[in-house]
C-alpha cells in the first residue's frame, strides 16, 4: 500500500459511492439494524439523566472554552506530562506524526506494535507509514481487526465493521488470521461468542509479548497532564498496561481544562455513544506510570485550519460518539464507505472537507451529502450546529460550472420584474417541450425526483387577468 | 495493514502549507521546537479577536444518597456481574463461597488486602476438595511480590481485589491502584474478578466520583465484564479482559 495520505484522492465523490452503497441490501439491512438499535438504547439512557440540556450546554462550553484557550492549555499540559515523566512531541501534519511515531519504535528496536483503536492515526494513515519502516501495526479492538484482516475500511465510528455480517467475519478469520498470528479455531462457527473467543485467543499472546503500544485518547486534561481512554473490551488496557513504552498520538483538539471537566463528558459520551450508563472500561493516567515509557504526539493535521473558520470551528467540539451517524438518514441508507473518509455520517461531512480542504471532488461533494434535517444537531452531546456548517461549507466549496451558469441566468431573470413576466409566459408557452429528466450534471437533481410541472399562467399574468381572482 | 487495501485508502492529506515541506525536515528534537512554534502560532492567528466563553455549570454535582446502595447493586448486575450484599462480619464466607463456586485453584491477592478478606480466600477449598468433602487442597493466594510477568498473570485463575470508589447511578467501580487494588494489570489478565466494595465508597453520580479521585494515580473505571458488540450488534461478554465481574458489598 503506498503512503496514507494520497491515495483516497482516486475516490468516486460522494454521489457514485452512495450510488452504489444503497444497491447492497446486507449493508443497507446492517446498517438500519445497528443505528436503529442504538438510536433507541441512546435514547432511553439520556432521558434517565433530567439534566442532559445542561450537561450538553456545559459540554460544549468547556470546549469553546477551551479551544479559544487552545494555546495556554496545550502549554500546560506539554508541561504537566512532562513534569509526570512523559515525553511531549509537536506534529504539524500526518508526515511528522508517522515519522515521529516510526523513530520512537525503531528506538525500542522492536518491529511491531500492539493498536487500541484510534481514529487520529488511520487519519494519518500511521499503519501504512509503519509497514513502509519494517513495523508490524496490529490492531486490537475486535471490528479493528475485523477490518485488518479483511483488508478494508471501517465503515463507522464506533462499531467499524457494521457492514460485515457474522459469516463473513467467520470467514475472514479463518481465512485470514493464520497469517497475523495463532490461526482461528478449527471449526470456528459463526456464533458472536465463538467468534469473540477465536479473537481473545488470537491477541492473548501479542498482547503478553509486545513491547510497543500506540494509542489515541479520548480527552487530555491540561491542569494534570492525564489521558483518558474509554472502551469496551479491553484491548484498551492491555495496550495501555502491558507494553514497555506507549505512544499516544492525539488531535489538539482533545484537551480539556481540567481533571473536573470529566464530570461533564463521562456523562455526555457513553450514553450518546454506545448507550450505556457507562462503557465497560476508562483507563486514565498520567505521565509515565508503573514503570512504562511514555510519549505524547500533538497532532494539528490541518486542525488548525479549521479553528481559523468562524463558523466551522465548532467542529472541533466533537467528541468521536457517532450518534450523529445513527440518525442520519442519509448515513443509514448510504454507509461509512460513501464519504470516502474515516470521518464519515454528518461529522464527516463537515470535518474532513474543512480538515483536507475542498480541492478534491470527493471532498467538495461532501457537504452536500445531507438533507438538512436537523437530526445530528438535536442529537449532538456538543450541540454541534451540523447544518450550519454544511450550508456555511457549501458556500465554500467550488461549485460545478453548470451550477454557476444555472444562478447566474436566475438571477438574470429575477433581477427584473419584466424580465421574470416575460420569461415565465415563455415559459409557460414552450411547457410541453420540458423534459422529464435534465441532462448531463443536471440529471443527478432529476434522476431521484420530477420537475415540476410548469403552470399554464404565472401567478402574476392570473393576478393581472382577474385582479386577484375578483374577476 | 498487510496488503494492498480493497479499497482507496481514506487519509487525510496535510495541510497546504505543511505539503511543500520535506518530510526528513521533521526528524529530531529542533524540527519538533519548530513545529511546536508553528502549530502555536497558527492557534494565535486562528483565534485572534475571538471572544472567550464562560462555563456555566448547571448541571447536578451531588445527589440524594438515599437509596444509594440499593441503585448500585441494581445497576451494576444490569450490567451482568455477580452482586452480593453482606454484613461486614459475613464478608469472608461470602468471599470463599464465591471462590469455590468459580472453582478457583490460584487467586492474585494484592497488597494492602484487610485480613478478613484474606482469611476469606484462606478458607476457599479447591473445586476436587470441595466436591470430596475433604478438608485439605486449599485454594492458592498468589501475591504480585515480586511483580508477576504477564505469562505468570496469564496462569492464575482470578483476582481478588478491594475498590476507590463506587459510582451508583452508573454501577461503576473505580480503581486507583491503592491498598488492595494492586497494579492495573492484576485486574485484568485473569479471566475472573471478585471486588469488595465498601457502602462508604459509594458516590451517587459522576460528579461526586470525579471530585473524590486523584488523577495522578494509573485510575480504571469499570462497569461490568469486558463486552463487545462489534459483531452484528450482539453483546458478548468478555473479550480481553476479565469475563466474569462479581462483586461484594459491604454494609
Ligand atoms: S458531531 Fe456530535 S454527535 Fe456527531 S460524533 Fe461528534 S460529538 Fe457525536
Amino acid at each position: 500500500m503506498s503512503g496514507g495520505n494520497n491515495t483516497f484522492l482516486g475516490m468516486p465523490a460522494f454521489p457514485e459511492n452512495a450510488a452504489a452503497a444503497v444497491q447492497n441490501s446486507q449493508l443497507r439491512f446492517n446498517l438500519r439494524k445497528a443505528t436503529h438499535t442504538i438510536r433507541g438504547k441512546r435514547a432511553g439512557v439520556v432521558a434517565e439523566l433530567p439534566d442532559w440540556m445542561e450537561l450538553r450546554q456545559a459540554g460544549k462550553e468547556i470546549k469553546d472554552h477551551t479551544l479559544r484557550n487552545l494555546e495556554r492549555y496545550l502549554l500546560q499540559l506539554e508541561e504537566a506530562v512532562t513534569e509526570a515523566g512523559g515525553h511531549v512531541h509537536w506534529a504539524a501534519d500526518a508526515d511528522e506524526a508517522n515519522r515521529i511515531v516510526a523513530d520512537l519504535v525503531k528506538a525500542t528496536g522492536e518491529t511491531s506494535v500492539v493498536k487500541v483503536k484510534s481514529i487520529a492515526t488511520q487519519e494519518i494513515g500511521l499503519n501504512e507509514a509503519l509497514q513502509a519502516e519494517g513495523i508490524t501495526a496490529y490492531e486490537t479492538d475486535l471490528a479493528e481487526l475485523i477490518v485488518q484482516l479483511g483488508d478494508d475500511w471501517p465503515s463507522h465510528i464506533l462499531v467499524p465493521a457494521i457492514h460485515r455480517n457474522r459469516s463473513e467475519i467467520r470467514e475472514i478469520f479463518q481465512d485470514k488470521m493464520a497469517d497475523w498470528g495463532r490461526a482461528a479455531p478449527e471449526g470456528l462457527t459463526d456464533e458472536p461468542s465463538a467468534l469473540a473467543e477465536a479473537a481473545r485467543l488470537h491477541l492473548r499472546e501479542r498482547f503478553l509479548s509486545t513491547k510497543v503500544a500506540v494509542s489515541g485518547a479520548n480527552f487530555m486534561i491540561a491542569e494534570t497532564g492525564t489521558l483518558v481512554i474509554l472502551e469496551s473490551e479491553g484491548n484498551g488496557r492491555m495496550c495501555l498496561t502491558l507494553p514497555e513504552t506507549l505512544i499516544s498520538v492525539v488531535g489538539i483538539e482533545k484537551l480539556l481544562p481540567s481533571w473536573r471537566d470529566l464530570e461533564v463528558f463521562l456523562q455526555l459520551l457513553p450514553r450518546s455513544s454506545t448507550g450505556e450508563r457507562m462503557n465497560p472500561y476508562t483507563s486514565a493516567w498520567t505521565g509515565a506510570v508503573e514503570g512504562q515509557e511514555f510519549h505524547l504526539v500533538l497532532l494539528d493535521n490541518g486542525r488548525t485550519q479549521v479553528l481559523a473558520d468562524e463558523v466551522g470551528r465548532q467542529a472541533l467540539r466533537c467528541i468521536r460518539c457517532s450518534a450523529c451517524l445513527n440518525v442520519c438518514p442519509v448515513y443509514e441508507r448510504a454507509g461509512g464507505h460513501s464519504y470516502g473518509s474515516v470521518y464519515p455520517g454528518p461529522i464527516g461531512a463537515i470535518l474532513t472537507p474543512q480538515l483536507r480542504g475542498m480541492s478534491s471532488a470527493v471532498d467538495a461533494s461532501l457537504p452536500y451529502a445531507s438533507t438538512l434535517c436537523g437530526a445530528c444537531f438535536e442529537v449532538c452531546p456538543v450541540a454541534i450546529d451540523i447544518p450550519e456548517v454544511l450550508v456555511h461549507l457549501r458556500g465554500k466549496a467550488p461549485h460545478a460550472r453548470a451550477e454557476r451558469l444555472g444562478m447566474r441566468a436566475a438571477g438574470w431573470v429575477l433581477n427584473r420584474p419584466g424580465r421574470l413576466g416575460r420569461t415565465q409566459r415563455l415559459g409557460s408557452r414552450l411547457r410541453r417541450f420540458v423534459p422529464k429528466r435534465l441532462p448531463g450534471p443536471l440529471s443527478g437533481w432529476t434522476n431521484t425526483r420530477d420537475i415540476p410541472d410548469i403552470p399554464a399562467e404565472s401567478f402574476r399574468d392570473w393576478w393581472n387577468r382577474t385582479d386577484g381572482g375578483a374577476r | 495493514m498487510s496488503g494492498g487495501a480493497a479499497g482507496p485508502q481514506p487519509g487525510l492529506e496535510p495541510p497546504a502549507e505543511a505539503r511543500g515541506r520535506d518530510s526528513r525536515d521533521h526528524r529530531g528534537p529542533q524540527a519538533s521546537a519548530r513545529s511546536r512554534e508553528l502549530i502555536l502560532s497558527r492557534i494565535r492567528a486562528a483565534v485572534a479577536g475571538a471572544p472567550d466563553v464562560e462555563i456555566t455549570r448547571a448541571y447536578r454535582t451531588s445527589s440524594d444518597l438515599a437509596g444509594v446502595v440499593e441503585l448500585f447493586a441494581e445497576r451494576v448486575a444490569d450490567y451482568r456481574a455477580v452482586v452480593h450484599v453482606a454484613d461486614p462480619g459475613e464478608v469472608a464466607g461470602v468471599i470463599t463461597s464465591a471462590l469455590e463456586r468459580r472453582a478457583v485453584t490460584r487467586v492474585v491477592v494484592p497488597d494492602g488486602l484487610p485480613a478478613e478478606w484474606a482469611a476469606g480466600v484462606e478458607a476457599a477449598r479447591v473445586a476436587e476438595a470441595v466436591r470430596s468433602g475433604s478438608g485439605a487442597g486449599a485454594v492458592r493466594s498468589v501475591r504480585d511480590e515480586p511483580a508477576l510477568s504477564a505469562a505468570e498473570l496469564d496462569a492464575v485463575d482470578g483476582v481478588i481485589t478491594g475498590c476507590a470508589v463506587g459510582i451508583a447511578e452508573t454501577g461503576t467501580i473505580v480503581l486507583d491502584a491503592g491498598a488492595a487494588q494492586g497494579r492495573r494489570a492484576l485486574t485484568l489478565v485473569p479471566d475472573y474478578h471478585l471486588c469488595v466494595v465498601r457502602v462508604g465508597q459509594i458516590v451517587a453520580g459522576v460528579p461526586e466520583a470525579v471530585a473524590r479521585l486523584d488523577p495522578v494515580r494509573p485510575l480504571t473505571w469499570i462497569s461490568g465484564p469486558s463486552a463487545t458488540s462489534d459483531i452484528e450488534l450482539n453483546r458478548v461478554e468478555g473479550v480481553h479482559g476479565p469475563r466474569t465481574l462479581e462483586v461484594v458489598i459491604v454494609r
